[in-house]
């Protein structure tokens, strides 16, 4: 089974780099543009990384996304489809999920030259784990055994490497988890799992300022505030190779200035539209406009600790309010169009992202809304406040939603601003919530099991609501358990199936990427974590 | 003089270490933990936020960090960024793009200012002087970020005379506009002061020695009337050329320029004590500079005015 998959993906990933060749020869891409110049290179928007530029080290975009550039790991994923695909790995094997056995692919080299072997990716994987070495991504490696030698709780560590990982050889190194995680593959295309050259370990900082990594772009420069710019790598051996001769990362602080640059051709490619030229961005962009659903979504979710809300009989009442809520209005108007009406609990261009998952209870229809609130016994105390904070932008929605459940079930419905993003968070971990909380998830990798099992697990860290069901579990360790990703995103779908159930949260709407190009390029797509596929961007000749 | 200065400088001691003080406690006692944000919306991982404040010794007490702080202080270190980057490089790589924009700014305010108030005093009640009445109260009136958004879809997106934004931060030619945009407040007052002072100034009794006298008309109005008359005029520019340092953070966010502003934000934005007490004690020294200067030129202008 699990070599059939492989086998699948390997097949998969060739036919995308036959379809990109293809694509690069003709000169017929999808804008229809004219010659293009393959050296050119193009400006995005972006931000100062808040880290030095190491792999385990940025969780924020700024850095995120140039690192992204600058490294490639064992797997990534299919920009087209979120599916998973080998990079560095040749095979990554398991029979039971907890122990892998990676192949890699030969004739991968560093930007310095230096191969890259399996002590890459051991040596790296062990430094980053490494408590003393402060990289913010550490707990990405907990999975593995021997995590919690090289990264206590408390003191200093025990070990300086982790006991699971072993080099084989050059091309092959086994890895042991302390429990099954068929998922476990998916989690390597995130960027902290990526390998580092020998090089690094000499001055960590000073390689943090001018990364050496073996991916499809070089680094060029960084000057801080203002650019970081890369370069196609010539001798690049994954399946996206570039098109283009390189980035330049422009520093922006406004938004709108971004969107300045963009309109008259002085910026390439824009990360979001700013929310006060949403609503005249298509008009001034023309099909430049790019306007597609993201990996994250919108929830409010329901304090299921409270005594009110634990009688089975809630669930109706749950299921009631979703549908009092009138997400396409909302979307439409409050959102000025930036959100798409969700009808499940996992965002689209995920795998294992089942449509209308939600079923009738996420369709708008105040009547049977009414009646199910009434035969659930009605919302505790006949009064609704929705938690959230108020430096993000939510009070219009939320004050949209509340208007929405008060009209259609008369139920007393108020939101609950707290003053920021930290002091909501306070109380949503304290589980203080009354009634209702915002919530929301973007993803870490592109599965569904990233939006159920971390949202909504007995137990686990985002599990706002405080919901816990035995059949959701079930599904959850069975699905952890298989060994290939497909039946692990088919048995979670069942999980998912019994969220509709229960609904311990409401799906509102899925986040969109809203941005654009300028006139100088064309064959700009965007993936699921609203990055532009950078590699396949054409610079158009001048 | 020489003691008036001596004496000045020692003032300055006490002002420059009670700003740094207040700024360093202001900082602290906001809302928010900077370790904690660098995680962002995610819950930080215990074990890892312990190691990094005991890096950047944030685990110890709010005194103890302080007498770090003003320890290396003086001896030019003003510590290290959340980033790893030393402050005094943000510092110095931030301060020469703003120095230029403010010199800029200032330049721009100096002379169209003093302009403008010249001819509007001499010819009071006339077009000319209406007309500057018009214009400063318009400038006045109108914020900052409007008149920014304004100037940029005029010359940029519509005329195409220039980019929307700054590219290059350090290029004199692109930051006329930004300079414009942060000067032209600063203009209208200085237009006005200069204004009023001239037309009080005209009836005065030097000015009816020096035109019976028969000196020419030039000397008279340069020397005599526009020397007495900037008093008020280089009190406000002292002043004003500290403001154009610290109070570029909207200009310089709507044109993009990285200069301090830019700094400022993203460091206020991050509750990032270090780099905000540090670009505040550079501010602080360049306004201490300024009024020092102010206060020397009082003398220039105005023999009467004697230093004890």
């Amino acid at each position: 089974m699990r070599g059939a998959s492989q086998v699948k993906w390997v097949v998969a990933a060739a036919a995308v780099a036959l379809a990109a060749t293809a694509c690069g020869s003709s000169t017929g891409s999808t804008d229809a543009g004219g010659p293009v110049n393959a050296a050119g290179t193009l400006s995005y928007q972006s931000s100062e990384p808040q880290n030095p530029l190491q792999p385990a080290n940025a969780m924020e975009v700024g850095g995120g996304r140039v690192i992204k550039s600058l490294f490639k790991g064992l797997v990534d994923y299919d920009p087209a489809d979120g599916k998973l695909r080998n990079q560095v790995a040749e095979k990554i094997e398991t029979t039971d999920a907890q122990n892998y056995t990676v192949t890699l692919k030969s004739g991968w080299t560093f930007h310095d030259g230096t191969p890259v072997t399996a002590a890459s990716f051991v040596d790296a994987w062990n430094w980053s784990a490494n408590v003393k070495n402060n990289q913010i991504n550490s707990d990405w490696f907990s999975d593995i055994e021997g995590y919690e030698a090289v990264h206590p709780e408390k003191g200093d560590p025990t070990a300086e490497t982790m006991s699971g990982l072993k080099v084989v050889d050059d091309t092959h190194f086994t890895i042991k988890l302390t429990g099954p995680v068929s998922y476990f593959q998916y989690k390597l295309g995130y960027t902290a799992f990526s390998p580092l050259p020998k090089a690094f370990y000499a001055d960590p900082a000073k390689f943090g300022q001018s990364p050496v990594g073996n991916g499809p772009y070089k680094f060029v420069s960084w000057e801080h505030n203002k650019a970081i710019t890369v370069a196609a790598f010539d001798k690049y051996a994954g399946v996206d190779k570039p098109k283009n001769g390189g980035i330049v990362f422009k520093n922006y602080t406004q938004a709108e200035a971004a969107y300045k640059d963009l309109v008259s051709d002085n910026l390439d490619v824009l990360d979001q539209v700013d929310p006060a030229d949403l609503a005249s961005y298509k008009n001034d962009l023309g099909d430049r406009a790019v306007d597609q659903a993201q990996g994250a979504i919108q929830n409010i979710s329901f304090a299921m600790y409270q005594d009110g809300w634990k009688p089975v009989d809630k669930a109706k009442v749950r299921q009631g309010l979703s549908m009092a809520i009138d997400r396409d209005t909302i979307t439409k108007t409050v959102l000025n169009g930036s959100r798409q009406p969700a009808t499940s609990w996992v965002a689209p261009g995920v795998m294992g992202y089942k449509e209308n998952s939600c079923g009738d209870a996420c369709k708008y229809d105040p009547a049977k809304a009414k009646q199910l609130v009434t035969e659930g016994g009605g919302v505790p105390g006949n009064k609704i406040t929705i938690v959230y904070n108020s430096d993000g932008g939510h009070k219009e929605w939320v004050d949209a939603v509340c208007n929405s459940i008060r009209q259609a079930t008369g139920v007393e419905c108020i939101g609950d601003p707290k003053p920021d993003f930290k002091t909501s968070r306070d109380l949503i971990k304290k589980k203080q919530v009354q009634s209702m909380m915002r919530t929301g998830w973007v993803q870490d990798y592109p599965l569904n099991a990233n939006f159920l099992r971390d949202v909504y697990g007995t137990g686990a860290a985002a599990n706002d609501a405080g919901y816990s069901s035995p059949e959701f579990d079930k599904f959850a360790a069975e699905a952890d358990k298989s060994t290939t990703v497909e039946k692990t995103a088919e048995l979670y779908q069942q999980a998912e199936a019994q969220l509709a159930k229960d609904m311990p949260a409401i799906p509102l709407w899925y986040y969109k990427t809203t941005s654009g190009y300028s006139k100088n390029v064309q064959n700009v797509k965007f993936d699921s974590f609203g990055d532009p596929v950078f590699t396949q961007i054409e610079v158009k000749q001048k | 003089m020489g003691r008036f200065v001596a004496r000045r400088l020692l003032q300055m001691i006490p002002v420059f270490l009670g700003t740094v003080t207040l700024i360093f406690f202001m900082v602290n006692v906001l809302p928010g933990d900077p370790a904690a944000a660098m995680w962002g919306d995610k819950a930080a991982d215990p074990a890892q936020l312990a190691a990094f404040k005991h890096a950047r010794g944030l685990d110890q007490p709010l005194i103890q960090q302080y007498a770090d702080y003003m320890g290396k202080l003086f001896t030019g270190d003003f510590g290290t960024a959340m980033d790893g980057r030393k402050v005094i490089d943000k510092i110095s790589a931030a301060m020469p793009v703003t120095i230029r924009l403010a010199l800029l700014a200032f330049g721009i305010e100096l002379l169209i200012g003093v302009a403008i108030g010249l001819f509007a005093g001499l010819r009071r009640g006339k077009a000319f002087d209406k007309g500057s009445l018009v214009l400063t109260l318009l400038l006045i009136s109108i914020p900052v970020p409007v008149l920014g958004f304004i100037y940029q879809n005029v010359f940029a997106i519509q005329l195409k005379w220039i980019t929307p934004t700054v590219q290059d931060s350090m290029n004199l030619g692109q930051l006329v506009l930004p300079a414009i945009v942060l000067g032209s407040l600063s203009l209208a007052y200085v237009a006005r002061l200069t204004r009023t002072s001239i037309v009080e100034n005209i009836k005065s009794d030097y000015m009816r020695t020096a035109v019976a006298k028969g000196l020419p008309k030039r000397k008279v109005i340069g020397t005599h009337l526009l020397r007495n008359s900037m008093i008020p005029v280089v009190t406000f520019l002292g002043t004003d050329l500290g403001a154009l340092m610290g109070g570029a953070i909207v200009t310089e966010g709507i044109f993009n320029v990285k200069g301090v502003g830019f700094e400022l934000y993203h460091a206020i934005n991050l509750k990032e004590g270090a780099t905000v007490s540090g670009f505040v004690v550079v501010l602080v020294l360049v306004y201490l500079a300024a009024s020092l200067l102010v206060d020397l030129l009082y003398a220039v202008l105005d023999p009467r005015i004697r230093y004890a």
